[in-house]
């Protein structure tokens, strides 16, 4: 049985690596034509939906490089600790968009790496227990909060299953125009929508990840890679018994 | 001659202080750095944007943020673009600083905005 499953992972890393090597290449070449990228003149569609392909085998033990572009890219880095405030509790409440998580099966020991971010839910809880509407979710499947109207209640982080959504407890001295930053507020993964509304069609986690184990796209799309890849080999949903119907996806946990 | 060295001496250390001093009001917005300085109105007619920016402004962020509408005639961000001066250094002051474009107007009409408690307040990072 185990071998049956090793070749199955064997044949999956070789395609996926041949499939990532024809997708970085079209990447390269949007990279150049961003600079002049449109920004959206209308509105989002549910013709799209966003989503992505985590593969954890992949996912080197030690490896932080996509958390480390998720933070530059979204000003988390930008965030400093009050003064005065307690290092443990720093370091528990402080922004999180993409948390890396470890996971060891005692049983036999196996370590599996992988980053834990906004599972952009087809149903999700934290849009359910939003007493503003400030959680919601756009057409295009990304799950974002409206600061404007987010009070900072914290329901949504209590019941989002994946811990995803942090809470910013101080005022930001320093933030970059494409991701405002508040005191008061949520925030989490917003699949680097900033990129997205100015036509690019990756994520900078995506990017960073030198071991391509991350694959990113349009579900509804049956050409898009992550498709592509989630028909050919078997996928998880963390947490499938909540019928969340996560965009994002794991393989190999 | 020793005399007149001295006194040379002093006035380049002099000269220096004052250039120091200089230096230390560096964050001083300089006249006419701002994109907005240079051109004749805003987006809409200086008239229109001075008794109706904020339904501009407001209704551009519902688009945004939730239809994913980027172009930047009524944002925040290009408001920010355009307004947000330079000091002599070349670094750009924060457009809410005091008596700069925001401040002068609201603090005139005493209005207080909070825009800028999460967004930027200088260009950057678009």
């Amino acid at each position: 049985m185990s071998s049956v499953n090793d070749q199955g992972r064997r044949d999956f890393l070789k395609k996926t690596v041949a499939a990532t090597s024809v997708t970085v290449a079209p990447g390269v070449v949007l990279h150049t034509l961003q600079a002049q990228a449109e920004p959206r003149t209308t509105p989002v569609t549910d013709k799209v939906r966003w989503g992505m392909l985590i593969d954890t085998s992949k996912c080197a033990d030690g490896c932080t490089d996509c958390v480390e572009a998720c933070d530059r890219e979204n000003g988390i880095d930008l965030v400093n600790k009050p003064e005065g405030a307690d290092d443990a509790l720093w370091e528990r409440q402080r922004p999180h968009w993409i948390r890396h998580v470890k996971l060891r099966d005692n049983m036999t020991g196996r370590i599996t790496n992988l980053p834990l971010m906004c599972q952009h839910c087809e149903h999700p809880p934290c849009v359910d227990v939003c007493p503003t509407g400030a959680s919601f979710k756009r057409a295009d499947g990304i799950v974002m909060v409206d600061r404007h109207i987010c009070i900072g209640c914290r329901y949504c982080m209590m019941a989002c299953p994946y811990k995803a959504r942090s809470f910013i407890h101080a005022e930001v001295a320093e933030k970059l125009t494409r991701t405002p930053r508040g005191k008061g507020c949520v925030e989490s993964c917003n699949f680097c929508v900033h990129r997205l509304d100015n036509g690019q069609t990756t994520t900078a986690c995506q990017d960073a990840c030198k071991h391509q184990a991350i694959v990113f796209g349009d579900l509804n799309d049956p050409q898009s890679p992550v498709s592509k890849a989630l028909k050919q080999y078997p996928s998880v949903q963390i947490r499938d018994d909540l019928k969340l119907n996560t965009g994002v996806r794991y393989t190999n946990i | 001659m020793t005399g007149k060295r001295s006194i040379t001496l002093l006035a380049i250390l002099v000269s220096g202080l004052f250039l120091g001093l200089g230096a230390a009001f560096a964050g001083e917005a300089v006249e006419g750095t701002a994109k907005a300085d240079k051109l004749e109105s805003c987006v809409e007619p200086t008239d229109v944007m001075r008794r109706r920016h904020f339904e501009f402004i407001k209704h551009q962020r519902d688009l945004t943020v939730h239809q994913g509408i980027r172009t930047s005639k009524h944002s925040l961000a290009g408001c920010v673009d355009c307004h947000a001066r330079k000091d002599a250094g070349g670094k750009p002051v924060p457009v809410n600083a005091e008596g700069q474009f925001c401040d002068s107007c609201h603090d005139y009409a005493a209005v207080h905005i909070d825009c800028f408690s999460c967004h930027s307040t200088v260009p950057g990072g678009k």
